[in-house]
């Protein structure tokens, strides 16, 4: 399966999907106007990815700012990564956040709270 | 008497502006006006925290403007006034603090018809306790509708959210079709 590499834009993220080490990393800004365009693909992947994933899935985001529209997409995503993990594979989510942000701790939480899924909060100092 | 937009820009530009505008909305101008307002805060003395609120919050109210304000239909290269938005960032100081109080403020049009439910939509918002204003967050954040304007929902609720202010607004009578609506968040 083909893996994922999308180049960070001023309103979208780095992203790399990766299917042979089952690394998957969303890091920047998620602003788009239209964020459903933006995500559709990766959770798409997912989805085939789900079929035959990765012994151990790793996903880290590392996400500056993202916006409400985006917030929705990001759930979509890890939705898709908590069917993976309740088809009995090894899934973790890494939630990190600049340090004293706590607007994106929380949102991190909320996310947490919403998923069976084991997350983990990482504070990055700067 | 028929609201007077360009009296209105002017009159709420006449102080303690760091970014303001005028004009149409898209994908563009939201850009330029982000960079433009990380440029301008880079350069002064705000804490990360802040910094960050400020700019979430703009995000979120020039994309509300982008996704939700009504102008009639008409040829490309005419311009209509119900096509402008305005985005105003300021700054007012506080002596007594010694610190700065930021403000948010919006305006765009909207067909009178919805009017109702954006005022009561607002009302609710201002009503609720932070701790139901998160549950509420939640609730839609998860409930797998997207609108037709490709919005989540949650726009104006962040709003609310990241500000821990309620929000202040005014509807401005224009013509029997429209209404300019004002939003002002404090931060």
């Amino acid at each position: 399966m083909e893996s994922i590499r999308i180049e960070k834009t001023r309103k979208t993220p780095d992203v790399t999907f990766n299917a042979d080490t089952g690394k998957i990393q969303i890091e920047g800004k998620s602003i788009p106007e239209n964020s459903i365009e933006f995500y559709k693909p990766l959770v798409d992947w997912l989805e085939e990815y789900g079929k035959n994933p990765q012994e151990n899935t790793e996903v880290n985001i590392k996400l500056e700012y993202f916006n409400t529209s985006s917030s929705k997409c990001i759930l979509d995503v890890f939705k898709k990564l908590e069917t993976i993990y309740k088809n009995g594979n090894n899934v973790v989510i890494n939630w990190y956040y600049e340090e004293d942000d706590e607007d994106m701790l929380e949102a991190g939480e909320d996310y947490q709270s919403i998923l069976k899924i084991p997350f983990k909060m990482i504070e990055m100092e700067e | 008497m028929s609201f007077d937009l360009l009296r209105w820009y002017r009159k709420n530009t006449e102080n303690d502006v760091l970014v303001s505008y005028l004009g149409s909305v898209s994908e563009d101008v939201i850009s330029s006006l982000l960079d433009k307002l990380e440029d301008v805060l880079e350069k002064k003395n705000i804490d990360l925290k802040t910094l960050k609120k400020i700019y979430h919050i703009s995000v979120e109210a020039l994309q509300n403007l982008y996704h939700h304000s009504d102008a009639p239909k008409i040829p490309k290269n005419k311009s209509a006034i119900e096509k402008n938005v305005v985005f105003i960032l300021k700054e007012i100081k506080d002596d007594e603090n010694k610190s700065c109080k930021y403000y948010v403020i919006t305006g765009n049009f909207i067909n009178k018809s919805n009017t109702r439910v954006l005022k009561e939509r607002i009302d609710q918002l201002n009503f609720l306790s932070k701790d139901e204003i998160k549950i509420l967050y939640k609730l839609i954040l998860n409930n797998d509708q997207f609108s037709e304007k490709g919005g989540g929902g949650l726009g104006m609720i962040d709003l609310v959210k990241r500000s821990g202010n309620n929000l202040t607004y005014n509807f401005y009578n224009f013509d029997s079709n429209y209404i300019f609506f004002t939003l002002r968040i404090a931060i």
